[in-house]
């Protein structure tokens, strides 16, 4: 058993970092939630928000940090336009259609970034990378600490929105029922292409906050899906507090898996917690059962 | 043959099914009616494995088949059809038969043999290579009978298999469930039509808001005054009477 | 399907074997392999319904059986094939019958599926008996007794006879009650079992039998690339593949998966020669894989097919 002074910055590193998953399972619940499609896309559309958040720095000298609006506009257009030129149409209500377009999507954009990044890895280097400071005992990196807090803020921002604004509102009310809000004057095809593009805004933040301390290439993205899956799964598909809550707990999970299991074999621990999560209890630590 | 006693369910808070007795001697053809709402289609699922009970038992042919699953109910000889019409949409016609039939055997060429036969017996013959999509409501609803005997049954649930035909469909159907009889068939069924169950049923069970109000035959409850009110509303049957 | 095109088709197979073109034999040899899984994932995923994305899981194993019993253990390779499908069989049973039990369906049994090919593959990345990451090289040592063969012919001359053998399973699938019992439960869970059919027991059976097939594709693999690692074993491109075939050339036909290889070799074959970046010929697959699902949800196979 490893003494403390290891396991204690490894927990706290898994907090910082949970943070940030956090954000990305947010995406994750609020596209099932309101659309009840299991986004396969999401993993993808992450790499692709890295791959712009590293362009933004590497080429037009902007702070990630400050690049977090820009990538988050952005994302949200591109995840807006994908459902209303793409998967609103390709839906008409099956299932199976659903599940293999945004698996058709994962694909191309895993691929496009292949042809045109290549498979080299990519890092960005920031006057404060490798930046820590000092809480007592343990020694924080900043970008981490910071990460986490804009994480953190994003997340109270989009509860903000979701339970004090009319259009939050709008979406909670086609979450829970469709025909409803239907009635209400809402319209649903609309809220959908909206809430897609809210979800893979997150991804737009979050790829932001990941870049200093990672790193980006094509095969980022599915390293990420199964990850993002496992969270929203533990925490209840659709549910807000069940995504920050179970971001974390998978954040440490990763980083006590690689503590003890090793660089190669530490990933097994979350896809082991998936399935664990899956078989016994579907709905997770929050969700209501299908 | 079924013997029901007490069988009851709530969702949430509400209770759908409130201690439900039924009994279907052999060879009868038994009707479950009642407005909607009242816990008809709640019970069959229950009674065919569907749905589990909160409490209660359904005893088939002297076995206590409570809570279990759908298809060992089936192969017990209990089978039921669905009120929303659920075919195999991707088969045709003799396909979806096709299917009732292996329950009994392994030979697909005797399987595809009884499928044709029993979907020419119940008018089915020239759709029988057709996709089962393309049936018409009522196709689809003697596409559900034609399954269900397939599988041999003792005993057939039939949940508002008259719903959405016309009046001369009705009719057909009407004699279809007195030749199914014929063959040996016991027969519980859940209708809104009521000429088809005076036409047709011996005993009658009437349930409103869960739970059992009346039992007889059909010219009995059509007089009963607590099932009118059930239908038209607390005082009509005072008001009917009085109105002579 | 006519009658005609089957014919052409077998008589495009057996072209190779008498013209001199390695090429063509190389091109055909890809092609049947990837008919061979794609038939495998078509069992569990076009008959029953149940959509795979780590049928890789299957394919891995197959291979590695293969590799590990020859290298590790001198047992002879042709001995790799029945052990790496009962192999292949309990995984599928394992995995599917407790999925199945949790009542997993649609993207759930995906994601789970998925789980598992990956579990699968960081444990041959980190195991000893795999070799980790550095994998397992199969010695060269041509000759029938080996399952090794000099000229391509003769391996795409065994890939034939193995994908005839998931062709005849296919066929079989047809006609027989397990068959009707699988499309049924695929239609409508709740009128299957009303009809007597038991759904666990029966997707667990159509995942066993669909393990089986794939898994002798990875034996398939391993003795004519002779190298496997835990990425070419266990990686989601192989579960993307296998999908891909069946999707693109008609979910539950038994010509599908045979379409579907042709169409994306030929895919690949001829962007390769356009544009020879990695990555392209996938991303069009990607491209393809929308345009199947938006106009074309039956497959190539699906094209005028009317049960009129």
């Amino acid at each position: 058993m490893p003494p403390l002074e290891i396991i204690l910055p490894a927990l706290v590193n898994g907090v910082l970092t949970g943070g940030v998953y956090a954000l990305i399972a947010l995406g994750l619940t609020l596209i099932y939630g309101v659309l009840h499609i299991v986004n396969f896309a999401h993993g993808s559309l992450l790499m692709l928000a890295m791959y712009g958040a590293w362009m933004l720095v590497s080429y037009f000298g902007v702070d990630p940090y400050l690049a977090v609006p820009i990538l988050a506009a952005a994302m949200f257009v591109l995840g807006w336009g994908l459902y209303a030129g793409v998967i609103g149409r390709i839906s008409r209500g099956e299932d199976r259609a659903i599940l293999l377009a945004t698996l058709g999507i994962a694909i191309v954009l895993d691929n496009l970034a292949l042809v045109v990044f290549t498979g080299d890895t990519r890092t960005i280097d920031t006057p404060y990378s490798f930046a820590m400071i000092e809480a007592g005992p343990l020694l924080l990196s900043v970008p981490r600490l910071i990460s986490f807090a804009v994480a953190l803020v994003c997340a109270a921002l989009l509860w903000a929105f979701m339970t004090r604004t009319d259009t939050g509102r709008a979406i909670r009310a086609v979450a829970r029922e469709q025909d409803g809000a239907r009635l209400v004057g809402i319209r649903p095809e609309r809220i959908f292409a909206l809430s897609y593009g809210i979800g893979v805004a997150c991804l737009g933040v979050a790829a932001c906050l990941l870049l200093p301390t990672f790193y980006v290439s094509p095969q980022v993205g599915n390293a990420f899906v199964l990850v993002s899956f496992t969270i929203v799964v533990l925490g209840g598909m659709g549910s807000f507090p069940g995504a920050v809550v179970g971001g974390l707990i998978i954040g440490v999970t990763e980083s006590l898996g690689g503590l003890f299991l090793g660089e190669s074999l530490g990933p097994i621990g979350i896809s082991l917690v998936f399935i664990a999560v899956l078989l016994l209890r579907p709905a997770g630590l929050f969700g209501t059962t299908r | 043959m079924l013997e029901v006693r007490g069988l009851s369910k709530s969702f949430g808070g509400l209770a759908a099914v409130k201690s439900v007795d039924l009994d279907v001697p052999q060879g009868s053809i038994t009707a479950l009616i009642g407005p909607n709402g009242a816990g008809k289609t709640t019970s069959f699922a229950m009674i065919a494995g569907f749905i589990r009970p909160d409490a209660g038992t359904v005893g088939f042919n002297g076995q206590d088949i409570t809570g279990w699953r759908p298809d060992r109910i089936a192969a017990a000889g209990m089978v039921r059809t669905f009120q929303i019409t659920q075919p195999f949409a991707g088969l045709s016609v003799v396909e979806n038969i096709r299917v009732g039939a292996f329950l009994r055997t392994a030979d697909p060429d005797a399987a595809t043999a009884k499928a044709r036969e029993i979907g020419t017996r119940l008018g089915l013959g020239p759709m029988l290579d057709r996709n089962a999509a393309a049936l018409t409501v009522a196709g689809r609803k003697r596409l559900e009978v034609a399954r269900a005997l397939a599988t041999e049954p003792k005993l057939l649930l039939l949940d508002e298999v008259m719903a959405g035909l016309n009046p001369s469909e009705v009719n057909e159907i009407v004699a279809l469930i007195r030749d199914v009889r014929e063959g040996g068939v016991t027969i519980l069924l859940i209708e809104h039509i009521m000429q088809a169950v005076a036409a047709l049923a011996g005993q009658v069970y009437v349930l409103a808001e869960g739970a059992l109000i009346a039992t007889g035959t059909a010219r009995e409850i059509a007089a009963d005054p607590r099932v009118i009110e059930a239908y038209l509303g607390h005082g009509a049957a005072a008001r009917m009477a009085s109105h002579g | 399907m006519k009658r005609t095109l089957p014919v052409l088709i077998v008589l495009a197979a057996l072209a190779p074997l008498a013209l001199p073109s390695q090429f063509l034999v190389d091109l055909a040899m890809l092609t049947a392999f990837s008919a061979l899984i794609g038939q495998g994932w078509n069992i569990s995923g076009g008959f029953a319904g149940l959509t795979s994305f780590g049928h890789a899981a299957f394919f891995g194993i197959g291979a590695y059986t293969a590799a590990i019993l020859q290298t590790r253990w001198g047992i002879n390779p042709w001995f790799g094939l029945p052990v790496a499908a009962m192999l292949g069989a309990a995984a599928g049973a394992g995995i599917g019958f407790s999925a199945f039990r949790a009542g997993l369906r649609g993207s759930y049994f995906a994601l789970v599926t998925l789980a598992f090919s990956e579990v699968f593959r960081i444990a041959a990345n980190s195991a000893g008996i795999t070799r980790g990451g550095l994998g397992i090289l199969i010695p060269l040592r041509p000759g029938l007794a080996n399952f090794q063969f000099t000229d391509r012919r003769a391996s795409y001359l065994v890939a034939l006879a193995l994908l005839s053998l998931a062709m005849a399973v296919a066929f079989w699938l047809r006609r027989s009650r397990f068959g009707a019992r699988l499309a049924a439960l695929r239609e409508n869970e709740d009128a299957a079992a009303a009809l007597g059919i038991h759904l666990v027991r029966t997707k667990t059976q159509a995942l066993a039998l669909s393990g089986a097939i794939t898994a002798t594709g990875g034996v398939l693999y391993a003795q004519t690339f002779l190298y496997v690692d835990p990425s070419i074993a266990f990686g989601i491109e192989r579960s993307v593949e296998m999908l891909l075939v069946v999707m693109i050339g008609g979910a539950g036909t038994v010509w599908g998966p045979v379409l579907g290889a042709i169409a994306l070799h030929l895919i690949e074959d001829t962007s390769r020669s356009l544009i020879d970046t990695p990555g392209f010929a996938p991303m069009l697959y990607g491209v393809v894989l929308l345009a199947i699902v938006a106009f074309l949800p039956g497959g190539i196979a699906g094209i005028g097919r009317r049960h009129a």
